[in-house]
């Protein structure tokens, strides 16, 4: 089986903020790392590779040079084979260019049984570019999956929904986009470490993927941003302090009934 | 877009003929290779099947798109529904769509897609519709996203509205980034806002980003039509209209049978007060220190007769809770009359989830806590004191 998982590098979003004076996003010292939605689908395969021997697990990354980073920490946890699809073409890819560029470099390796991503990624939180490149690719994809057994070329899979899940079953080839909760990723491991470390990457370009150039980047995508700002603050309202607990929620309950709200 | 057909390489096998939604495709006498008549919509069903690639979809550049652009009017709203229950997601974006398809002087329509659901049509009018187009099919019977996309993209094709909106639920945004692959249009993903340009005819797009940290406005300015998954509870449906009707306009599609087979559903709320619909949550937080110590806030939302519990994201990532109660940027959107915040810090991400209920009460014992700043009433103090007494109280 070969099975092929989708990272992005993204900034760690607790930290990202806005410069009020440009109106442009802060990045500069905001730490880069694997989308944690990600290490989950990542996690997924590896565990499918144990129970199947024989399985090829294959991490491909859209991004600038620096996103090898996360490629060496997937080959560090036990990807086989790493793709770093990284080209300016792609600059200011929306969603729906990104999921395009993505298929063709998928449609490059050996034909995958299973094309798995992290349910969104924490920067954008489309959660779009999976079902994307599904549709490219000619598949199925079930999104928010949090668990998955594959026997005989099927798959059996839990997806979650707003009030419980389904138990859904499908035959390969098909995608995924993986919950959190579906495991818990793995720590690289030694030796893992030790051939991220001696591992060469060498990028493919657009033009090695086949991609069509009037498909890519910011030409190419339907969406554009027009204004980004910071949420506008809330105001506070009372705040009670230093006053015996039984005080302060018999104050409470008898404002909510004065308010007919209880 | 139009199909074209490579009659070098078609063998005649007839694998596109058996898969066109629309029958516009068939095999010719003479020599069995396939034709396209009118009815092609260029869905692109049939490319994707075709077994030598002999199908391929002509992809207008962009001037020629603004031009095409022009064709398209009118605002839709994917209907919702589950097992035959529309949700209120698609009631808020009838209320929102009515204001904005109003501004742009066209007409609203809802797109019901199931099996054996038209007479929800009914209720769609009530709440704002003008139109109601029908894909009632055995194979949307459950959702499973590749009809569905199947069955809205072939709408959109033929029908061409300019803006569609769809709630951002499991469902919606599931299929409706399949449809905007499909369509080759724009798609906004979990919008909190939304306007229009009525003189660009452009839908303003807003959403939160990187965590809600940041609010980002997007448009389309190409190509039709301009989507958006929107989120729940940030809009309020309008009251309805008893006896308020308009067209309802069955599209007869030849879809294919689900590739996706539900086996099984399981709800797992059953027994429980779901948060999305609540009107009293009573939410814990990284403080509420154990999964054990969520029964104080159990009998707090008792004493309310009847409250939802919802969990922060740290409850939740703790292991405390199941992820159905989590409140927030990954989790549910909650509009209540009341949310108790017990032990809950306040983090943005939780906030977007939160910060519209009409009265936000908040107990921490940390008096800087960034919850205080959205809490209508904050009470600094240590929750296992002040949540039994809250119970007490209002037992009282």
């Amino acid at each position: 089986m070969h099975i092929v998982v989708c990272v992005k590098q993204v900034p760690n979003t607790t930290q990202v903020r806005i410069n009020p004076e440009t109106n442009t996003l802060i990045r500069d010292g905001v730490e880069s790392i694997m989308n944690p939605f990600d290490e989950n689908a990542l996690e997924m395969a590896l565990q499918l590779k144990e129970k199947h021997p024989g399985t090829k697990v294959t991490v491909v990354t859209m991004g600038p040079p620096q996103a090898v980073d996360i490629l060496k920490e997937a080959v560090g946890r036990g990807a086989d084979a790493v793709v770093l699809l990284s080209d300016r073409a792609f600059a200011g890819s929306d969603t729906w260019a990104t999921s395009y560029a993505l298929s063709t470099a998928i449609g490059k390796l050996e034909k995958p049984d299973l094309v798995l991503f992290g349910k969104q990624a924490i920067d954008g939180d489309t959660a779009q570019v999976g079902p994307g490149v599904a549709v490219w690719l000619g598949m199925p994809c079930i999104t928010y999956a949090r668990a998955i057994e594959i026997a005989d070329g099927e798959a059996t899979v839990e997806r979650l929904y707003e009030d419980g899940y389904e138990k859904l079953a499908v035959s390969l080839p098909c995608a995924l986009t993986v919950l959190k909760e579906a495991n818990v990723p793995r720590m690289a491991s030694l030796r893992g470490k030790m051939a991220a470390k001696k591992l060469v990457i060498e990028p493919m370009t657009a033009e090695m993927s086949g991609a069509d150039p009037a498909k890519l980047g910011l030409n190419a995508s339907p969406t554009r941003v027009v204004k980004i700002f910071s949420p506008p603050p809330k105001a506070g309202g009372v705040k009670w302090q230093g006053e015996e607990p039984e005080v302060m929620a018999q104050r409470l309950v008898d404002l909510l009934r004065e308010r007919k709200l209880v | 877009m139009a199909l074209k057909i490579d009659l070098d390489l078609c063998t005649g096998c007839g694998a596109c003929v058996a898969t066109c939604p629309f029958g516009a495709l068939s095999q010719r006498a003479e020599d069995g290779k396939v034709d396209v008549n009118e009815a092609c919509t260029a869905c692109g069903a049939c490319v994707d099947v075709c077994p030598v690639g002999a199908l391929t979809l002509e992809v207008a550049d962009r001037s020629a798109m603004a031009a095409e652009a022009e064709q398209y009017r009118g605002l839709w709203v994917y209907a919702e529904q589950r097992a035959g229950q529309l949700q209120d997601v698609t009631l808020e974006l009838l209320g929102q769509g009515r204001t904005l398809a109003d501004k742009l002087g066209v007409e609203l329509s809802a797109v019901l897609l199931g099996h054996q659901v038209r007479g929800l049509g009914d209720k769609l009018f009530e709440y704002g519709a003008d139109k109601v187009y029908l894909v009632d099919h055995p194979a949307l019977e459950n959702y499973t996203a590749e009809p569905y996309a199947e069955a809205m993209s072939a709408l959109v094709r033929k029908y061409k509205p300019e803006a569609l909106l769809a709630g951002a639920t499991s469902i919606g945004r599931g299929f409706i980034a399949r449809v905007a692959i499909q369509v080759n249009a724009g798609l906004t993903a979990d919008c909190t806002e939304l306007d229009v340009d009525v003189e660009k005819r452009l839908l303003l797009q807003t959403r939160p980003a990187f965590g809600g940290n940041i609010m980002a406005c997007i448009v389309c300015p190409d190509h039709r039509p301009q989507m958006a998954t929107v989120r729940p509870k940030v809009f309020a449906p309008l009251a309805p209209v008893p006896g308020r009707t308009g067209e309802l306009i069955e599209e007869a599609l030849n879809l294919k049978d689900p590739v996706v087979r539900v086996l099984e559903t399981v709800n797992a709320m059953q027994n429980e007060v779901n948060v999305a619909g609540a009107e009293f949550i009573v939410t814990g937080g990284r403080g509420v220190g154990a999964p054990e110590n969520f029964k104080l806030l159990e009998d707090l939302a008792d004493a309310l007769g009847g409250a939802a519990i919802g969990a922060s994201r740290a409850a939740v990532d703790a292991g405390w809770i199941s992820s159905f109660h989590q409140v927030g940027q990954t989790g549910k959107t909650v509009r209540p009359k009341i949310y108790i915040a017990c032990g809950v810090s306040g983090q943005i991400q939780h906030l977007v989830g939160m910060s519209s209920s009409d009265t936000i009460i908040a107990i921490n014992k940390d008096p800087d806590a960034p919850i205080f700043g959205v809490a209508d009433i904050g009470i600094v103090g240590d929750l296992f004191q002040v949540v039994p007494a809250l119970t007490k109280a209002l037992r009282r």
